[in-house]
């Protein structure tokens, strides 16, 4: 199973309720593709950093989304030809929450651990220049 | 001398004066990566407020030698910024 967050950028000139049932629309595209949708974030109407199109700010929205990936092609398609949506970005996400997961975990761990095995570096005698180089290192590793 | 001779192959900083023969040395105090500091595990695109700080003037973004921020956590926050900007949070460009 695979997780995708899906953003898309509603054109300013859509009315509220018009964006509602887009937004109902597409999402049932994706349950209808056998996904789920986890969330559905309406972040409001914000300003373009470039204007796109002729529109310098625009609705944002982003989907949250469970699934295989077939899915994504169909929404992504229907996106294309909703003359609405100015713009789509779908990136997955999954691989990057569990990478994030295993950091959090390794952090615990080593919390646990305690400060036992931690005070043995510690104690080492602190030399005036060229020891920064060395924590940066564990630094890179440790993240 | 020697953890200076040592430490030249590998200085990513390459903006320091460190290690210049005779003159003065500037020994500056290691920046440290402020995603580590705040335990970040994963850098959210759609955080403009914060990529935005990490972006100067003309947009480009800011390299870890400025910014001090470490290797893994650099690579995350190109990557948020690269998508950030095709979703207009981030400009391509300023002038």
């Amino acid at each position: 199973m695979r997780v995708y967050e899906v953003l898309f950028i509603v054109a300013p000139n859509i009315e509220e309720s018009d964006i509602d049932t887009l937004v109902t629309q597409l999402s049932d595209v994706a349950t209808n593709q056998g996904a789920r949708v986890a969330k559905i974030d309406r972040m409001g109407r914000r300003r373009l950093a470039y204007p796109i199109g002729k529109f310098n700010d625009g609705h944002y929205v982003v989907f949250t989304i469970e699934g295989t990936g077939a899915e994504i092609a169909e929404i992504e398609r229907r996106m294309r030809v909703t003359d609405a949506v100015i713009r789509y970005i779908t990136i997955r996400i999954d691989e990057d929450l569990k990478r994030a997961e295993k950091f959090r975990a390794r952090r615990a761990a080593r919390a646990a651990a305690g400060a036992g095995s931690r005070r043995g570096r510690r104690a080492e005698p602190v030399l005036p220049i060229g020891n920064d180089d060395e924590e940066s290192d564990e630094e890179e590793g440790e993240l | 001398m020697s953890s200076e001779q040592r430490d030249h192959g590998r200085r990513d900083d390459r903006g320091g004066r460190q290690g210049g023969q005779g003159g003065r040395r500037f020994i500056r105090a290691r920046k440290s990566c402020r995603f580590c500091a705040d335990k970040v595990d994963y850098i959210d695109y759609k955080d403009g407020r914060l990529l935005g700080s990490y972006i100067p003037e003309r947009g480009k973004i800011l390299p870890r030698r400025i910014s001090g921020t470490c290797a893994p956590h650099q690579r995350m926050l190109a990557t948020a910024i690269k998508r950030a900007r095709n979703a207009a949070i981030l400009p391509f460009t300023l002038d």
